[in-house]
């Protein structure tokens, strides 16, 4: 019972088992190095998958390119350059910085910084309303109190 | 006055974020600029689809304008643009190679007897790597190539009626006419 039950899962998970693509590397440092590249580059037909994660037909056959790079002894550098002749910076899931993407990069920095701006200011402003209220309360109470004493005597 | 920047500026943001946002909505992220435009057109060598024994490269079509239509029969899009690029051939008289990508030659030449061959050739990339190297992703794709070898213009998707008459026909009447 137990067996088949075994040689059932097995036969279940082959089509998943298939699809997997093996490839062979020359030292841990290569496969390393071609992990990386297939998780930063992006899938251009799925465009939120690195090629890593990607079924897409063409994600297979870019990581068959990585692969024979790798193999035949490219720098990874190399290999970017490869792709984004051929895909533009759109294939980087790291786009470089340059003047079309700055504000991509800056963006965020500017954001908190006008937030860290407004802040500053709202605080700064609750803070000289609290001084000034509490002032003119005892000016109040101050003249009351003189008006009273004018009135008795 | 300074009550007024506070109903100004929220209004301002608002403003901003709505035409930056609507602008976005007429983007199609699916469609990746390509970095090809005003470069060589990338070379290849492939065999010709009705004669394996022959080849082209792009170099033969130097002092041409051109256009490279990337296309399979299993390519359900390539059906339904087929018979605008047919019309751009038989009524405007364009000149488009074929790129029949990654598929059966069998397959493909099945495929032009039924629906009619627009193409003065088709080359066969098996493999998909001049694809890869023409940076296709998607197909159909058509590029226009000029004169001198230089991609022009590349059209992501099956060419409709409106993209043919309105970018495509007045580009390569355009580049008919430089020298």
């Amino acid at each position: 019972m137990r067996r088949a039950f075994l040689l059932l899962l097995w036969v279940l998970v082959m089509p998943a088992m298939a699809a997997v693509e093996v490839h062979q590397f020359d030292d841990p440092e290569q496969e390393a190095r071609y992990k990386k590249l297939v998780a930063e580059l992006r899938c251009t037909v799925c465009q939120n998958q690195n090629l890593a994660d990607s079924n897409a037909e063409l994600a297979s056959d870019l990581r068959n390119k990585v692969y024979e790079m790798i193999r035949a002894g490219r720098t990874d550098a190399e290999i970017y350059s490869f792709m984004v002749e051929r895909y533009g910076d759109y294939i980087l899931y790291r786009p470089p910085v340059k003047t079309s993407t700055a504000l991509l990069w800056l963006g965020p920095f500017i954001f908190m910084a006008v937030g860290v701006a407004l802040l500053i200011n709202f605080v700064r402003r609750r803070r000289q309303e609290a001084t000034e209220s509490v002032e003119e309360e005892r000016l109040e109470k101050a003249r009351r109190l003189l008006e009273q004493e004018d009135k008795s005597a | 006055m300074k009550k007024h920047w506070r109903y100004i500026l929220p209004l301002a943001g608002f403003l901003v974020m709505a035409v930056l946002l609507w602008r976005g909505l007429a983007l199609d992220p699916r469609k990746i600029p390509s970095p090809f435009i005003g470069k060589p057109a990338p070379e290849f060598s492939l065999p010709l689809l009705d004669d394996a024994s022959a080849s082209l490269r792009p170099g033969d079509l130097k002092g041409q304008v051109w256009l490279l239509n990337v296309w399979a029969s299993w390519c359900v899009s390539c059906r339904a643009e087929h018979e605008v690029v047919t019309r751009l051939v038989r009524e405007h008289g364009l000149k488009i190679l074929g790129l029949n990508y990654k598929d059966e030659t069998v397959d493909a030449a099945a495929w032009l007897r039924r629906f009619g061959n627009p193409y003065f050739a088709s080359v066969v990339d098996a493999d998909g790597n001049t694809g890869i190297d023409w940076g296709v992703y998607g197909v159909p794709e058509t590029f226009v190539i000029d004169r001198q070898g230089i991609v022009r213009y590349k059209h992501i998707g099956p060419v409709t009626d409106a993209s043919a008459e309105e970018v495509i026909l007045p580009l390569v009447r355009e580049l008919e006419a430089e020298s």
